[in-house]
């Protein structure tokens, strides 16, 4: 990774997303908030959910992914075993500790057992706090599972329309719609822009300004890739002889950005991967026209990202997203990264590395937790697969 | 020339039974014959789960069902299970995951052998009702992979409110109708008949009366039986592939029989030693139990007078203690309404208040949980569990840890150290309360 960046306009923005990636206050959150009087905050965690209705509503959403390595993690511990993976534990740190004390809603999406459980952990030990468990469907056709997702969308609007005092309307969702169609949009440019000149975007400056758009408002996020994507375009930086890898298995709880950034140093270009995919968990424009829930259903239903906590019904496509993700971004190889204890990614692992075996595509897999600190072991195996991948692909 | 003699080993105790659990060990039997010889029969296979088990339906279309989460308890009691885990951490599984998973897969690699030591046949259709756990939805994709046959998912919502809403009911009575039917009709080859689910359901709702019954009798003092060692004999016809069946039927009688008889006697619970002593400590039980130490395991509870009254686990195939039953009158609701209301659907809240109740109703001395290694889904958010249900009670909770069928997670000396303490915290409180009164 480039380091000449002092003063340059890159430079100015990773700074400023670097800040909102340390800051385990949510300061700029908290100061939108205090801005006008009514504004509410509604907290979400990995892996989806429809930001747009909580923008309909006034409210700014905000992405909570655990608290990383920088969070000393005192009374979490007391409330999980030693086999329960980090991220449930330092998120309910963060609320113990009054970190989130300004958050008016959290919502658990669907994505395993343990954030199920922490929506009902949630409404035990913060009852004054909207908390609602966000279903979604895994039966994709329109007449059934999208019926009850829609269902699901209009108790969630509803809900935030009550505690807005004052119903979300249609119209007002139309139009957030079409503000995170844009955002979308953006997203999947820089990560265009990044698969082709991934020395002008290193991986931890794109995850960065990815993890940016948790915390800010969504107008400020999509400024920001616009101008990051301007800069970066402009930036001059040296093309490395790295290998070309595509990093899954990241999808909730976080690696630490050491780790992003020690993949890099060992020689591994990061292509594409599933890090923040609420970001782009819909791969194309939502229609603004017509009904914007049914809308918001059919997009969920046809066009989203693949992963561990969505059950693919066809099993010769499984695992297939994978490997057009490699072709797509002209990937020479895929790391699985997998949080300790994690069963959506550690029990997909196995089909997905079959899937990639049968593809000719190699791989390598560790472990990791949010707060691991050591990256040496990490280094090397990633540094051996790349020398790998550059002395005998082809071969 | 010394020869050395070595000692003969003392003959094994007979293990005791009562007569129910003979009866439900010849119907397993029977089960698991009948299932290892579909093969030559040509009967059809379907592999599903204990929770959100659809056996009255699935009888419908005259198929036969397999349980791989029964397969693995079975593994784990015979001392199976441990290689059976390895074999599948050697093919590439985590060592983090699900333990059910890893000894169904290891078993799967080793020849599917199953407890009558014959070989299990491939299933036909995987019916992957996926009710309040999301291991289930990996699993079954994992053996998907192997088998390459028809999956059908059968998706539960998840109470996260606490309630069971129209949107939910309706969502899963399409997926019946759309999905499930179908698709048992396609593979079977069996026309749907709505009257004969309906009979089966009638049949399911006299097993589940009596079933309520016997659980409830553990009110009694002593208790009549061990609701939770005991109890997973108890549950194990109708949460597997006898719930609609004569054979259930005339089963949960005769348990209840039994069982009434005991109460009438004054007589406490049938270990695997005889009967047990003196009731001393009352408890309910969170999670599920370890299989590989089984008797190990239930020997430190009977041998200090400790009888589980109520367990959640004998819940994780239905909760019929506070008044649901399969309704006939709406037979594709009432199999949603099911499917939604299994313990493990239900969310951390509901599971508080079922617990505090059963420690209040079935006066106990507190609530002892058993947390599960490689069970998120039971496990995550126990111990908060046991803080409210001490708040809620006034009464002392306990935590140990284990696996369902991983031996390299039963510490025996670890457990037993903290039952001891945990009588004695419980003495101590009695004593408490004598010298206040």
């Amino acid at each position: 990774m480039a380091t000449s960046l002092n003063g340059s306009k890159t430079a100015s923005i990773i700074g400023r997303a670097q800040a909102l990636f340390d800051d385990l206050n949510f300061t700029a959150a908290r100061e939108w908030k205090a801005a006008a009087p009514g504004r509410k905050v509604i907290g979400y965690m990995p892996i989806y959910v429809p930001r747009e209705i909580i923008h309909a509503a006034g409210f700014l959403p905000l992405g909570i992914v655990g608290g990383g390595d920088q969070l000393e993690v005192i009374h979490g511990d007391a409330y999980y075993q030693s086999y329960i993976c980090r991220i449930p534990r330092s998120t309910i740190e963060l609320g113990v500790s009054g970190r989130l004390d300004f958050v008016d809603g959290m919502l658990f999406p669907s994505i395993c057992d343990v954030i199920r459980n922490l929506s009902g952990m949630w409404k035990i030990m913060f009852p004054s706090v909207y908390v609602r468990y966000f279903d979604v469907p895994q039966n994709y056709r329109d007449e059934i599972g999208g019926n009850f997702y829609v269902h699901e969308l209009a108790e969630l609007m509803e809900g935030l329309g009550e505690l807005r005092g004052r119903p979300v309307s249609e119209e007002e969702l139309r139009h957030s719609i079409a503000v995170y169609n844009e955002n979308r949009r953006l997203v999947r440019e820089l990560y265009t822009f990044r698969a082709k000149c991934p020395w002008l975007a290193p991986g931890a400056e794109v995850y960065l300004v990815l993890r940016a758009g948790l915390v800010l408002p969504v107008e400020e996020h999509s400024a920001l890739i616009r101008d990051y994507l301007a800069a970066a375009a402009s930036e001059e930086r040296p093309m490395r002889d790295n290998c070309r890898i595509v990093l899954t298995g990241v999808f909730c709880e976080q690696p630490p950005l050491n780790l992003i950034k020690s993949l890099e140093l060992a020689g591994c270009y990061v292509v594409d991967d599933d890090l923040l995919l609420v970001t782009r968990w819909l791969t194309a424009d939502v229609e603004t026209e017509g009904n914007p829930l049914q809308n918001l259903a059919l997009a969920f239903l046809h066009h989203s990202e693949s992963t561990a906590a969505k059950y693919e019904p066809d099993l010769k496509e499984k695992g297939q997203h994978l490997v057009r993700a490699v072709r797509r971004a002209n990937a020479e190889g895929v790391i699985f990264a997998c949080p300790s204890f994690c069963d959506p990614a550690l029990l997909e692992r196995p089909m997905l590395q079959h899937v990639l075996k049968d593809a000719n595509i190699p791989y390598i897999a560790f472990k990791y937790a949010e707060n691991s600190g050591q990256m040496q072991p990490i280094r090397e195996q990633a540094g051996t697969f790349a020398d790998s991948i550059k002395l005998w692909s082809g071969t | 020339m010394t020869t050395i003699v070595a000692p003969k080993a003392a003959p094994a105790r007979e293990v005791e039974k009562d007569a129910s659990m003979v009866k439900q060990k010849e119907m397993m039997a029977a089960h698991y014959d009948r299932l290892t010889s579909a093969p030559k029969t040509g009967e059809k296979v379907v592999s599903t789960f204990v929770p959100g088990n659809l056996n009255e339906l699935i009888m419908c279309f005259g198929l036969l069902n397999n349980l791989p989460e029964v397969n693995a308890i079975q593994s784990g009691l015979r001392r199976q299970s441990g290689a059976y885990v390895l074999e599948a951490e050697k093919i590439g599984h985590s060592e983090d995951v699900c333990t059910y998973v890893k000894s169904d897969i290891g078993m799967m690699a080793k020849g599917n052998i199953g407890p009558n030591g014959k070989r299990l046949p491939d299933p036909d259709v995987l019916l992957l009702s996926y009710t309040g756990c999301f291991t289930f939805m990996k699993w079954f994709e994992l053996l998907r992979e192997q088998y390459k046959c028809e999956t059908i998912m059968l998706h539960t919502p998840y109470m996260g409110d606490g309630k069971i809403t129209p949107n939910m009911i309706e969502y899963m009575v399409k997926q019946f109708k759309g999905e499930v039917i179908p698709a048992l009709e396609r593979i079977s080859g069996v026309k749907f008949d709505i009257d004969r689910l309906r009979e089966y359901l009638k049949k399911s709702v006299r097993a589940e009366d009596d079933l309520v019954r016997v659980l409830q009798s553990a009110k009694h003092k002593p208790s009549p039986i061990d609701a939770y060692f005991g109890g997973i004999y108890y549950i194990g016809p109708i949460f597997g592939a006898f719930r609609g069946t004569d054979d259930a039927i005339e089963y949960y009688q005769f348990l209840r029989e039994e069982v009434e008889a005991r109460v009438a006697a004054g007589k406490g619970p049938v270990t695997p030693d005889g009967d047990m002593g003196q009731e001393r400590y009352r408890l309910v039980v969170e999670g599920p139990p370890n299989y590989t130490n089984f008797r190990q395991f239930w020997k430190m509870f009977y041998d200090e007078g400790a009888v589980v009254v109520a367990s959640s686990y004998t819940k994780v195939g239905g909760v019929y203690d506070f008044g649901f039953r399969h309704d006939p009158d709406k037979p594709l609701e009432t199999l949603a309404e099911y499917c939604l209301g299994v313990y493990t659907n239900r969310n951390l809240p509901m599971r508080i208040d079922m617990l505090a109740r059963y420690v209040d109703e079935y006066e106990a001395d507190g609530l002892l949980i058993n947390s599960i290694k490689s069970c998120n889904s039971f496990s995550a958010g126990q111990l908060l569990i046991m803080r409210e249900v001490e708040k809620r009670t006034g009464k002392p909770g306990a935590f140990i840890e284990s696996d369902l069928v991983d031996p390299r997670y039963f510490s025996a000396a670890n457990i037993k150290n903290r039952l001891e303490s945990y009588f004695q915290m419980i003495e101590q409180k009695r004593a408490a309360a004598r010298a206040a009164a």
